[in-house]
């Protein structure tokens, strides 16, 4: 990113009472913007046909979708692994970048969390909704049952559960820590009697003393420190959900990394999708500036160069080796049923995005139009994983196809309404920039309050 | 605590104002600042960094923790023959333990620093001295505590009234 | 869904209607004081089986059975060992005979024009029509039955005939086997049957042969068939050799090591060439243009005279059958004549004729159904609407009930005495199974109503027949014939044959039929006529061949396909030259000759119950009398629709994987394919036993009574057809069909593949719940209670044996509760499933050996499959035990492992295909 000569990662002209009206007014202001009203009102239908959908699918059964025998597996799991890999872009930023001390990050960091946290949110719900008795799902907790059975470590899935578990416990104690001093300028700043006592609950007393301020760095600091190996560990995990397994194109010792690439892949993507509308929306050009475009743009040609470099593995290791069995899938991959989901991915993620490499395309609408190809082209790669490597594996004569239903996708575009609405519920109420960071990051000269007492 | 409050609008001051202070030879200030000020590090008490033991020691619980849980659950409470494979197959056991490591090491510090920071706080006396709403906003404070032995209350307006800001006693 | 819905709302219909005809009235006219059981009866212990013999009746003749009764209900069949016809084997429909026991679907109520009717209006109607008979000897009085070898029944027709000199009896069989003693007529004079001793037989020549599949006995023949097919493999004996000639494809065919697919009007041609070339008919026939291998086949057939024999499927013509006689008679084939067991009566056209000159006033239709399997131009419809009064004795309300004046509920063969006699013309009497589940008559009851007999009982008409039979002490010889299932000393006598000296002149020309399109009418594996097609474990059983379930299609050459530009799955319009015509999705077969098409019977049923009807097409209406299994003059037009088929295999060939492998006899392995290979894991103990399994693919005939064993054993649910389309059957042991890759000739390679409880088991390493695990047995155990339905297991099991409860398909079943296995867990939705080695069998083995404190002997624990399969394919036992079968049969150098590569070590293990082709033929 050095190849990038440095914008300003923030406009001049701004001080400590710029921000606030920049970050604490847009909560705090009474009239609710159109576009807020109309994204929200989508995003709760959306979430409305989720809930229908998983009513329907608790009465009927897992049975309501494509999945058969073979293809054991469906939209459920790819979704799962999409929604998480989404999510761990949103902790890279923050917790990778702050442990670099990288200075642009502090302008998108909280879209960036928040965005994880709904995503999080959402895949943790496909797992359970996966299940054919999803009421039984706590026995994946590690405590014996009457009969003092214990869940099997050795599963990938147990694995995948804890992972699960710890990921998003982390990421909300995370996003939580961030927001706690913006929430008391928001607190501090709030004029209605209603806004002080919710902000004032949801601030816990920040005073902003400088005993805190020290802890809070260290306490920031170290979780920043954990959560970066924690997203890591969890998307390798989720790789080897697949990997355990001894399927040909599933049975694979590259899947972990290539998996991580793929999900921050992805969860750069969700973060451009997010920040270039916000920043117009909100009137945020002073502080997420055309800087911040160019680094998550390079770090997107970063990701999708190295997810290139697992696909072109992944399709070439089969025919490197002697394994049959290997090379078949590969064919059917390439020319099989899925094999649109396959080559889409291909488009999508590796060869489509190249064209940002010239900054002149770098246009609002192209970046977005890619970054949401990318996130298309992402989920076109889960389903292709789950699905290509089951529907002809060993035996021919258990060959078979997978054909999803309406309920599959509506579990899918319903999860995405779910996330929307929870993403603008935040929006609404909650600081979106981090004021304190932003603050912090001001040039020295600057660091003061409007009027000089 | 009780005794003189200073407001200052810019940081540069108040940095500046804690020095003197602290060459006066006060210990026991207190500022408050819209965001970490890490310029007063030098002139402010600093309390022992106790966190990161904290959360260290619970991260090496959580990983201890973790792989006892599954060897007792997979070998010694209920061993079962699973595809041939040993009951207690150590490597299949590293990633649950490391999650639930990172999962008690995240937990011990967001926990660890609600309890060092004193939060949450129902009530906060500094809250009611006049303006201190904009300390999280735009305006630095510096509070010098009375109890402290080097206290004078005439000697620490004068340093004080060196510098840009507004001088007020406070008693909560 | 919306389709299952409304399966399902039907069948609880049917099962109240039937269950509230259960509860009713019973089935005796005198009420009978019952008393609830304090103690238990003597001689039967709670949780534990009793087993009855009795017999199963299939187109007149009889196969012993033994029902498992729990708590004093039959809940699985087993072929009975001591009888000739089954000798421990029960076919798929046999099995399904349990199920139709149970079917809600039965009819339970005397009707009358649709209507509920009072039993007395039909007693009194006939005590009316008895004073009439009485004067005029029952003019106008007809009984019409299906084929019967029941001694029994026979003497009761006899004594009506007496009573009533003038009254008639015909017999109308859908799938009669007339043509073989046709055949016979033209080569001897006289009908008899032949059995075919395959023991005996080290050359086999099929023409479409029905000896292993569908024949009287074929059980039996099959289990001597399959010994010989295994011989190289034991090292027991010489291995047989088999061609097949043939139109479209039979499981001998398949078996086969040369298979010849002609059109039907070739067959006789070659058949003739070979007659003449073993100097069984005049060298003319040899003709000109006759295929290459023509002489090679005569030429093996003459070298092993008195090893060598022809057999013909009863749909081949008389004069096929009459060669084939010829050709055995010249080979002195091993071949039994017996002289024919079911008796004689004049057919349904004579009785259709009568019926339409309005002869007939009275007519009896006892357990046929002529208004669905009467050919098309007998017009049998139009002719019952002239009969005053019809009665119909039927368990269904089926198409012919619709019609009759009257419908009366029928018992099923287990609920009331009767006897028949096997192939081999041996008898068995038939035991009441169970107090009548509706409140129905049997044949010999009507017959009796006929006859006025007051107080009749089917016991004491089975008794009489009999007592006249034995000298001394009856009752101890009757205990014994009910004990053994068999009644002794009664296989028939040999009948000496002679071929007629003007054979060959008498032979009618053969047929110059030279059409483009020939259509065959061939009996369903399962359904066979449609009698049973209410039974959804035979709808649902893949067929050998084509996989197909829940309907027939129009199997058709790939080579015809693409000349007629048809494609499988799309529906086609067959009609018999301007006659009626049937509709269907077309199916692309391999091993179909060219220009053949072939149809299935037994289908589009009208009216039988919920299951049945609907189900696929009825080709029937092609059938004429005069040429009931086969239309020249056939035509075929594709509607440019389509229709999706419900196959459980999408994919037929083996991409040349090793998977099915295949030797000639002549170059067997010397020692074992792969020595065991090295594993990262130490070795668990074994337990007290090490349970395995070996099949042998060289006598897997691919007839699918494992399956069918299998589903009536573990209380496997049936799905239904939308269901299996998108590939959730639930067979727990499916028989895999692979095409060799010769496309011109393909032969056909079965492959039963059940759980194959590796010892490294890859299904349970990925099981979060322990749901599961090996046991100490070595068993891959199922813990349902626990699973909460990841389906990683599914994924991650090679074989792809594991099947998932996508819906609570037990729940759906229609199937009353009392007919599951009390001894087998009934699946939840939403937990996953798959073979555990019968191991309720197992543990029913297990504690009896522990309750006499001694070790499990080799062969107590039999596995369903294993039990019903006619050749013996299948073994399973204990690899702790070194003189078990199973060990011995690892023990040879054919024995490999499924994808052994992936080392997970099966305790399922497979003999690889032997052939033994003739090296003088190359094609086929």
């Amino acid at each position: 990113m050095t190849a990038i000569e440095p914008a300003p990662v923030m406009l001049p002209g701004q001080d400590l009472a710029t921000i606030d009206r920049a970050v604490g007014d847009a909560v705090l202001r009474p009239a609710t913007p159109l576009w807020w009203w109309g994204g929200f009102t989508i995003a709760v239908a959306f979430t409305g046909l989720f809930i229908l959908a998983v009513e329907y699918l608790f009465i009927a059964g897992v049975g309501i979708w494509g999945i058969d025998i073979p293809v054991a597996w469906g939209f459920a799991i790819a979704n799962y692994v999409w929604w998480i890999g989404i999510a761990s872009g949103g902790t890279i930023i923050s917790a990778l970048f702050y442990l670099t001390q990288s200075e642009w990050r502090s302008a998108v960091n909280r879209i960036a969390e928040s965005m994880t946290l709904f995503a999080a949110a959402a895949a943790a719900i496909m797992p359970i909704l996966h299940l054919g008795r999803p009421s039984f799902f706590y026995w994946l907790f590690p405590i014996p049952n009457t009969m003092g059975l214990w869940p099997q470590f050795k599963s990938p899935l147990l694995w995948d559960f804890f992972a699960i578990l710890a990921y998003v416990t982390a990421s909300v104690l995370f996003w939580f820590l961030g927001l706690l001093p913006d929430l008391a300028m928001v607190r501090d700043r709030a004029t209605t009697r209603g806004s002080r006592v919710f902000y004032g609950i949801a601030a816990m007393g920040w005073t902003g003393s400088h005993r805190q301020w020290r802890l809070h760095k260290s306490a920031y600091g170290l979780l920043a420190a954990l959560m970066a190996p924690l997203v890591i560990s969890v998307h390798s995990i989720v790789g080897l959900d697949f990997s355990g397994g001894l399927l040909p194109g599933w049975h694979s010792t590259q899947f972990s990394p290539f998996f991580v690439f793929g999900a921050v892949l992805s969860g750069f993507a969700t973060v451009l999708l997010l920040v270039i509308p916000l920043r117009r929306l909100y009137r945020l050009e002073a502080f997420i500036t055309q800087r911040h475009l160019d680094l998550l743009v390079t770090f997107l040609l970063l990701c999708s160069l190295l997810l290139a470099y697992s696909y072109f593995i992944d399709a070439l290791l089969p025919f490197y080796g002697d394994d049959k069995f290997e090379r078949a899938t590969q064919l059917h991959r390439f020319t099989g049923d899925w094999a649109w989901s396959y080559w889409g991915a291909w488009s999508l993620n590796v060869v489509a995005p190249q064209i940002l490499w010239v900054r002149a395309l770098r246009r609002d609408w192209l970046i977005c139009l890619i970054a949401f190809g990318v996130v298309v082209g992402m989920w076109l790669e889960r389903i292709m994983l789950v699905a290509s490597s089951l529907y002809e594996d060993f035996l021919p004569s258990s060959w078979g196809h997978y054909v999803p239903t309406l309920w599959d996708w509506l579990i899918l575009f319903g999860s995405a309404g779910m996330a929307a609405a929870g993403f603008f519920l935040f929006l609404r109420y909650l600081p979106v920039l981090a004021a304190y960071e932003l603050k912090e990051i001001l040039p020295p000269p600057s660091r003061h309050g409007e009027s000089q007492g | 605590m009780s005794g003189l409050a200073a407001e200052f609008a810019a940081e540069a001051a108040l940095v500046e104002a804690a020095g003197r202070l602290r060459q006066a030879g006060l210990r026991r200030i207190e500022a408050y600042t819209p965001y970490p000020v890490e310029a007063l590090d030098d002139f402010l008490p600093r309390p022992r960094a106790i966190l990161p033991v904290l959360v260290f020691a619970a991260g090496i619980l959580g990983l201890a923790g973790g792989f006892l849980l599954q060897w007792y659950g997979a070998a010694v409470s209920y061993p079962l023959d699973i595809g041939g494979r040993p009951p207690a197959s150590w490597p299949a056991f590293i990633p649950i333990a490391f999650e639930i490591a990172v999962l008690g090491a995240v937990t011990a510090g967001f926990i660890g620093f609600f309890a060092l920071a004193g939060l949450p706080a129902p009530y906060q006396p500094i809250a009611l001295l006049p303006g201190f709403e904009r300390a999280s906003q735009d305006r630095f404070f510096l509070v010098v505590d009375e109890a402290d032995p080097r206290f004078a209350a005439a000697d620490v307006a004068s340093i004080l009234g060196g510098f840009p800001c507004r001088v007020v006693p406070w008693r909560p | 869904m919306t389709e299952f819905g409304r399966r399902h709302l039907m069948q609880l219909v049917a099962a109240s209607a039937a269950l509230a005809g259960l509860s009713g009235c019973g089935p005796s006219e005198t009420p009978e004081k019952m008393t609830p059981r304090v103690d238990q009866a003597p001689g039967e212990t709670a949780g534990e089986a009793s087993y009855v013999a009795t017999a199963v009746v299939q187109e007149g003749f009889a196969t012993g059975a033994i029902l498992q009764h729990r708590m004093a209900r039959p809940v699985k069949l087993e072929g009975n060992p001591d009888h000739p016809a089954s000798l421990g084997a029960a076919d798929a429909p046999m099995q399904g005979t349990v199920l139709d026991l149970y079917d809600p679907g039965r009819s339970a109520a005397v009707l009358s024009g649709g209507q509920i009717a009072d039993w007395n209006r039909l007693a009194l109607a006939l005590a009316e029509k008895r004073r009439q008979w009485s004067k005029d000897g029952g003019t106008g009085l007809r009984i019409l039955t299906g084929s019967i070898s029941s001694p029994s029944l026979a003497a009761q027709l006899a004594a009506l005939s007496q009573q009533y000199p003038a009254a008639r009896w015909h017999s109308w069989e859908p799938l009669s086997r007339d043509n073989v003693a046709a055949g016979a007529r033209l080569a001897f004079g006289k009908p008899v049957d032949a059995l075919p001793q395959f023991d005996k037989a080290d050359i086999v020549l099929g023409i479409e042969s029905d000896a292993i599949s569908a024949a009287p006995g074929h059980l039996a023949f099959a289990r001597a068939f399959g010994a010989r097919r295994r011989a190289a493999e034991t090292g027991s004996g010489k291995m047989s050799r088999v061609y097949a000639i043939e139109a479209t494809p039979t499981l001998l065919g398949a078996a086969a090591d040369h298979r010849f697919a002609l059109k039907p009007a070739e067959i006789e041609l070659a058949l003739r060439a070979i007659a003449a070339a073993v100097d069984a008919g005049p060298a003319e026939w040899r003709g000109s243009e006759r295929p290459g291998w023509v002489d090679a086949v005569a030429r093996d057939l003459a070298a092993h005279h008195g090893a060598a024999l022809v057999h013909a499927g009863p749909e081949q013509s008389p004069a096929i059958h009459a060669l084939a006689c010829a050709i055995n008679a010249a080979l002195g084939a091993p071949l039994r004549h017996i002289e024919p067991v079911a008796a004689d009566a004049p057919g349904l056209a004579e009785l259709a004729a009568e019926m339409h000159d309005g002869k007939v006033e009275t007519l009896l239709i006892l357990g046929v159904n002529p208004a669905y399997d009467a050919p098309a131009d007998l017009g049998f419809v139009e002719a019952l609407k002239r009969v005053a009064l019809s009665i119909e004795l039927a368990t269904h309300v089926d198409e012919t009930a619709q019609l009759a004046t009257f419908h009366v509920p029928a018992l099923h063969m287990f609920e009331d005495w009767s006897d028949a006699r096997a192939f081999d013309g041996t008898a068995t009497i038939l035991q009441p199974q169970i107090r009548p589940l509706v409140p129905g008559h049997s044949a010999p009851a009507m017959l009796a109503l006929l006859a006025g007999t007051q107080d009749f009982s089917a016991r004491d008409l089975v008794q009489d027949t009999w007592r006249q039979r034995v000298s001394g002490d009856f009752a101890a010889a009757w205990s014994g014939w009910l004990r053994k299932g068999v009644v002794d000393n009664t296989a028939a006598a040999d009948a000496a044959v002679t071929l007629r000296r003007d054979f060959a002149t008498a032979l009618p020309k053969p047929a110059q039929t030279a059409s483009a399109l020939t259509v065959l009418l061939r009996p369903d594996p399962f359904l066979r006529d449609g009698a049973q097609a209410n039974n959804g474990w035979l709808q649902e059983l893949p067929r050998p061949f084509t996989r197909l379930t829940w309907d027939n299609a129009a199997l058709i050459a790939p080579a015809t396909a693409g000349r007629l530009g048809i494609a499988s799955e799309e529906l086609v319009d067959i009609a018999r030259g301007g006659g009626k015509k049937v509709r269907l999705a077309a199916m692309v077969l391999p091993g179909q000759a060219e220009g053949v098409v072939t149809l299935s019977l037994g289908y589009g049923r009208r009216a039988i119950g919920a299951v049945g009807e609907g189900v696929g097409s009825d080709a029937g209406v092609l059938r004429v009398s005069t040429a009931p299994w086969q239309a020249d003059d056939a035509t075929l037009h594709a509607t440019g629709q389509t229709y999706p088929l419900a196959t459980t295999q999408q994919h037929q060939t083996m991409d040349g994987r090793d998977i099915v492998r295949t030797f000639s006899v002549d170059d067997l392995p010397k020692a074992a394919a792969a020595p065991e290979r090295a594993s990262l894991y130490p070795p668990y103990p074994k337990g007290d036993n090490a349970w395995g399994m070996a099949i042998s693919l060289g006598s897997c005939i691919g007839c699918g009574a494992c399956t069918a064993a299998c589903q009536a054993e573990n209380n496997i649910p049936v799905v239904g057809r939308e269901q299996v389309m998108r590939g959730r059957a639930m067979h727990w042991i499916r028989v895999d069909r692979y095409w060799s890759d010769d496309v011109a000739n393909p032969g056909a390679r079965f492959q039963p593949v059940p759980c194959m409880h590796c010892e490294d088991a890859p299904c349970e390493v990925v099981c979060p719940v322990d749901a599961t695990v090996h046991d100490t047995d070595g068993l891959n155990v199922m813990v349902y209670n626990r699973c909460v339905g990841t389906r990683f297991c599914a994924n991650n099991c090679p074989y792809k044996v594991r099947r998932f409860n996508f819906f609570g398909y037990s729940g759906r079943d229609p199937r009353p509760a009392m007919s599951w296995n009390p001894d087998v867990t009934v699946r939840d939705r939403g937990v996953m499933e798959k073979c555990t080695y019968c191991i309720q069998r197992i543990r029913e083995t297990k504690i009896a050996a522990d309750r006499d404190n001694r070790p499990i002997t080799d062969g107590e624990a039999k596995t369903a499959c294993q039990q019903a399969c006619p050749t013996e394919a299948i073994v399973f036992g204990d690899l702790n035990d070194a003189e078990s079968a199973v060990r011995k049969r690892k023990a040879s150098p054919l024995d490999y492992a499924l994808l052994e590569e992936l080392n997970t070590r099966p305790r399922t293990t497979y003999a690889a295909h032997v052939r033994n082709p003739n090296p003088e033929i190359k094609e086929g």
